[in-house]
């Protein structure tokens, strides 16, 4: 293959055995930048054509610039660069145009430009961008993506600047190119002559734009990708320095909290007060929005208070009336029919049907904006995963022109789905403009279960018929309260098959991404999956994709059916899967987990082991775990409101995420996917009772706590498939930690339960008030000091 | 309105503002100290772990007028100072946390290291050492699930708090 030669079948970079700089490897073109210290650029499209191999992990382009083109045309950068600035004090500077939420990509990010510029990691310094318009769909943080999508353009942009860099250095030094090396941001010659990166960035800049091709490092000369490294952040985080969106000072920016609605996307009529609070201390304004009332003071506390006073009239929510059964009932009036009918002759059967609850999809640090909205203008400070579609839900709220709306991207503190959409940024720029001042908009805790996203209710069917031991067929059939995909990855979709239907509240895209997320694993013959959302629960409830969207629901479905299944064919579950692994990369996470998880070992009455797998992202995670579901156990009692319940004793996790760059930071995807999944499977949903949420606290919402954490600890292991490419970590776990938690449950008690979580029937906490809205700020703190 | 007298990170602070006003909004809001977080407002996330005299406290759930002008709050901006650490070195806590990488969205982590440091002073005054019973019952939520390095951090921590 000649140097420039486009092959649309394989934009990754090509063999290592190719000579450096020579035939055999393609070449990458990017830019440099015309501008006062040395800028390079490259085409964030570049990852586009592997991006049509699954379509959710992939933003696409839909500018298609293919190399060949931009050869002839001109050497004028696309609108959709990505650049890299080489400082004068010898540093690298880069807008990642996605949002760290503490997944760890500014890390891994920096990693990779450091490993192409032969810079230290230390010396990079990657930022977030704001919203960028230009980009289109290329700046949507979602469906474990960012390293996927962006390890080629940025690794190109790198090359061209270290060979910028090259070209100055030859001159300044008086020798050639291939003289010089570089290492750690220093260039040096044959005779010892050395020369810094930040010497260099002047004299590398360009007064005009300049097409450059460059090769890009190969896998065995990697230094930095593939060695464990600390996020860039921790200093920052351990000290209290690292700022989030309400930590950050814009001036008059005064604290602002809503008293929200009793029922689920209810709306204010009316509120009967207003005078007599804004007397109270440290009110300043206080205002009607389509979401509540909204009131601006000094401190949030008073806020609280203000909140705590309001007499609103409201308009009924959107499930007014409605409760987990009566949903539930018509999830199940909806379930797609199975193909393959029941019993037939001489064929085994295992007919299988599972619940799945409401789940909050919300972060620690609660939704929280700042935004200041002026006539002719506005910005916008928030942790936002998709910040061009809040740009464009911002100005259509305010009644601005999208370029009058500045959108500036803050590190989340969480988002698990949750920052996919601008609620927050929207709601804070319609009290700004509705207040005409700035404000700094936090969501009460009460807010987020209550009002905030949430993972649909959904039922899943699995029909598996078996014949002399082999599987002939497996069929799924989820049926699920409507996901909400406006935050863009529908619109991705759109834009990438003109086919597909649009004008279905998002029905067309829930079922084009389920179908492209789910993958089964295994040989069962014929295999279906099927989503069905019914347009009856169309903007009911105010849902999302939280983290792995419908693969952990999915996974506890198929895997403890494949544990039935195993049974019935009197097999062991393990063997049961290795048997019908689909192949090599599957069958080789599962062989890991069996390993190091020392399968099938003697474990007392009442506890047992579970083994799970699941494969997206473009890679494969299995799980294995030992619960304990002795009664002590189950029944500690570490307090009121402390949910303790069956433990996971050890989880033992193998990943294969193709290409690793930071094998610390997919550890800690791992281990934090998998408290995850435990608590999807034992202890965290949403009670929805007469169209609202009971839920409105961490002692309410069990999400995994320390006292449900494994003791024994969450052992994981990267199986490394010798790829070139990155796949996606940040959801891996999720789904089959949910399963294997799921599956070892039902062989330590002998039951097979059918909704999840398995704690969801009985409520155990007494639900806080909902009128007022929020609960009163506690006073007895100082008895609580230890 | 009244003036709020109390020591702040080892200097005395006064804030013109009402008894009721909780800690948390007097730090973060008045004060600019944003190292503890709010993640619920009612002594539940423990997001916001101070030290009152040296002892963990939510700030969330204290009126500003309980402290009294000699009552010492220490946020984990003040922290490393307790240990006589100087310039950019850091309390052996935030040393663990950093060397077990613990941290991935980082917001919760200054409520536990106050926690966690507390912790450790508390099972010391009772002449012992600290227990997976103990670590099971810090209430302090991690929404990243960052669950396991925290307790190895703990430990590895306490270790060179001695």
């Amino acid at each position: 293959m000649t140097a420039l030669e486009h092959d649309p079948q394989a934009t990754q970079h090509e063999q290592p055995e190719a000579p450096e700089g020579g035939l055999g490897r393609r070449g990458f073109l990017g830019w440099v930048m015309a501008g006062t210290t040395l800028v390079v650029a490259a085409d964030l499209g570049l990852s586009r054509t592997a991006a049509t191999a699954a379509i959710p992990s992939l933003p696409q382009v839909p500018e298609i610039y293919d190399l060949e083109d931009l050869q002839t045309d001109a050497a004028l950068p696309t609108a959709n660069l990505v650049t890299v600035t080489i400082n004068k004090d010898g540093t690298a500077s880069f807008a990642l145009p996605r949002m760290e939420v503490g997944q760890g990509i500014v890390t891994s990010t920096a990693m990779i430009l450091a490993e192409e510029l032969d810079l230290p990691v230390e010396k990079v310094k990657v930022t977030l961008a704001p919203a960028r318009p230009e980009l289109l769909f290329n700046q949507l943080t979602g469906g474990s993506n960012t390293t996927f999508s962006t390890f080629t353009p940025i690794r190109v942009a790198a090359a061209v600047a270290r060979r910028r860099l090259l070209d100055a250095a030859a001159i300044q030094l008086g020798t050639t190119v291939d003289r010089l090396t570089t290492t750690g941001g220093i260039i040096s010659d044959t005779l010892g002559n050395t020369v810094t990166y930040g010497d260099l960035a002047t004299s590398a800049a360009s007064q005009v734009v300049e097409a450059v091709e460059v090769l890009l490092k190969s896998k065995p000369d990697y230094q930095v990708i593939g060695k464990p490294r600390n996020r860039t952040d921790a200093r920052e985080a351990v000290t209290g320095r690292k700022k989030f969106t309400t930590d950050l000072d814009v001036p008059g920016a005064l604290p602002t909290m809503v008293c929200r609605p009793p029922e689920h996307q209810g709306s204010p009529k009316r509120v009967r007060n207003r005078a007599r609070v804004l007397k109270m201390p440290g009110v300043t304004h206080v205002a009607m929005v389509d979401t509540g009332v909204a009131v601006r003071a000094r401190t949030f506390g008073q806020c609280i208070d203000a909140i705590r006073e309001l007499e609103v009239d409201w308009n009924r929510g959107t499930v007014s009336g409605e409760s987990d059964q009566t949903i539930l009932a018509k999830l199940k009036a909806q379930e797609l029919p199975m193909v393959v009918p029941q019993v037939p002759v001489l064929a085994q059967q295992v007919d299988t049907r599972f619940e799945f609850m409401f789940r909050s999809s919300a972060a620690l640090e609660p939704y929280a904006a700042i935004a200041d909205v002026r006539k002719d203008r506005a910005e916008v400070w928030a942790g936002l995963k998709a910040p061009i579609v809040a740009q464009g839900n911002i100005a259509a709220a305010t009644g601005l022109r999208p370029d009058q709306v500045k959108v500036n991207v803050v590190t989340g503190g969480g988002s698990f789905g949750h920052k996919l959409f601008g609620d927050h940024a929207i709601e804070a720029a319609t009290i700004s403009r509705a207040m005409g001042v700035p404000v700094k908009l936090t969501w009460h805790r009460v807010d987020e279960p209550r009002q905030g996203r949430l993972h649909p209710m959904a039922t899943s069917r699995v029909r598996a018929t078996m014949l002399a031991g082999q599987v002939l067929s497996f069929e799924q059939r989820h049926t699920s309260v409507t996901t909400d995909f406006s935050h863009g990855l529908g619109e991705m979709i759109t834009s990438l098959a003109d086919e597909l239907p649009t004008g279905l509240g998002g029905l067309g895209f829930a079922e084009t991404i389920f179908t492209l997320t789910q993958e089964l694993p295994y040989n069962f013959g014929v295999v279906t999956q099927l989503l069905n959302e019914p347009l009856e629960f169309e903007d009911k409830f105010s849902t999302g994709s939280m983290r792995n969207i419908y693969s952990p629901d999915t996974c506890v479905a198929a895997e403890l059916t494949i544990d039935l299944m195993a049974k019935k064919a009197g097999k062991d579950p393990m063997q049961f899967r290795l048997d019908h692994v689909k192949n090599k990369r599957v069958r080789a996470v599962l062989e890991k987990v069996k390993k190091e998880g020392s399968w099938g070992r003697k474990m007392p009455k009442g506890m047992a082991q579970g083994v799970a797998l699941h494969k997206e992202y473009k890679g494969a995670t299995a799980v294995l775990v030992e619960i304990d579901c002795r009664p002590q156990t189950v029944g500690r009692d570490l307090g009121r409101e402390t949910y303790t319940g069956p433990r996971v004793t050890k989880a033992v996790i193998a990943v294969d995420c193709g290409l690793v760059i930071n094998p610390r930071g997919v550890e800690a995807q791992m281990q934090g996917g998998f408290m995850d999944g435990l608590a999807m499977t034992l202890s965290a949903s949403n009670h929805l009772r007469d169209g609202r949420f009971l839920e409105a606290s961490w002692d309410n919402y069990f999400y995994t706590r320390q006292w449900n954490v494994p003791p024994e600890g969450v052992e994981v292991h990267i199986v490394d498939p010798g790829s070139d490419t990155p796949g996606g970590v940040g959801e891996a776990a999720v789904g089959s930690s949910a399963a294997a938690v799921a599956c070892a449950y039902a062989r330590a008690t002998g039951t097979l339960p059918t909704r999840f979580p398995i704690n969801h029937g009985q409520l155990r906490f007494k639900p806080k008030s909902f009128v007022p809205s929020l609960p009163p700020s506690p006073t007895d703190g100082l008895k609580k000091t230890y | 309105m009244p003036k709020q007298t109390f020591i702040l990170n080892g200097k005395p602070v006064t804030v013109n503002v009402n008894d009721d006003v909780r800690v948390l909004w007097v730090l973060r809001d008045l004060l600019g100290v944003t190292g503890p977080k709010y993640g619920c407002g009612i002594n539940v996330c423990k997001a916001c772990t101070s030290h009152l005299n040296g002892k963990a406290f939510n700030p969330c759930s204290v009126k500003v007028g309980d402290l009294r002008k000699n009552d010492k709050v220490t946020t984990i901006e003040g922290l490393p100072a307790t240990v006589g650490a100087k310039g950019e070195d850091l309390h052996p806590m935030q040393e663990a946390w950093l060397e077990l990488d613990v941290a991935q969205c980082g917001y919760c982590q200054p409520g536990q290291i106050m926690a966690a440091v507390a912790l450790v002073k508390k099972v010391r005054r009772e002449g012992r050492d600290i227990t997976e019973a103990d670590l099971d019952r810090i209430r302090n939520v991690c929404r990243c699930g960052t669950y396991v390095r925290i307790r190895e951090a703990i430990e590895k921590g306490a270790r060179a708090m001695r």
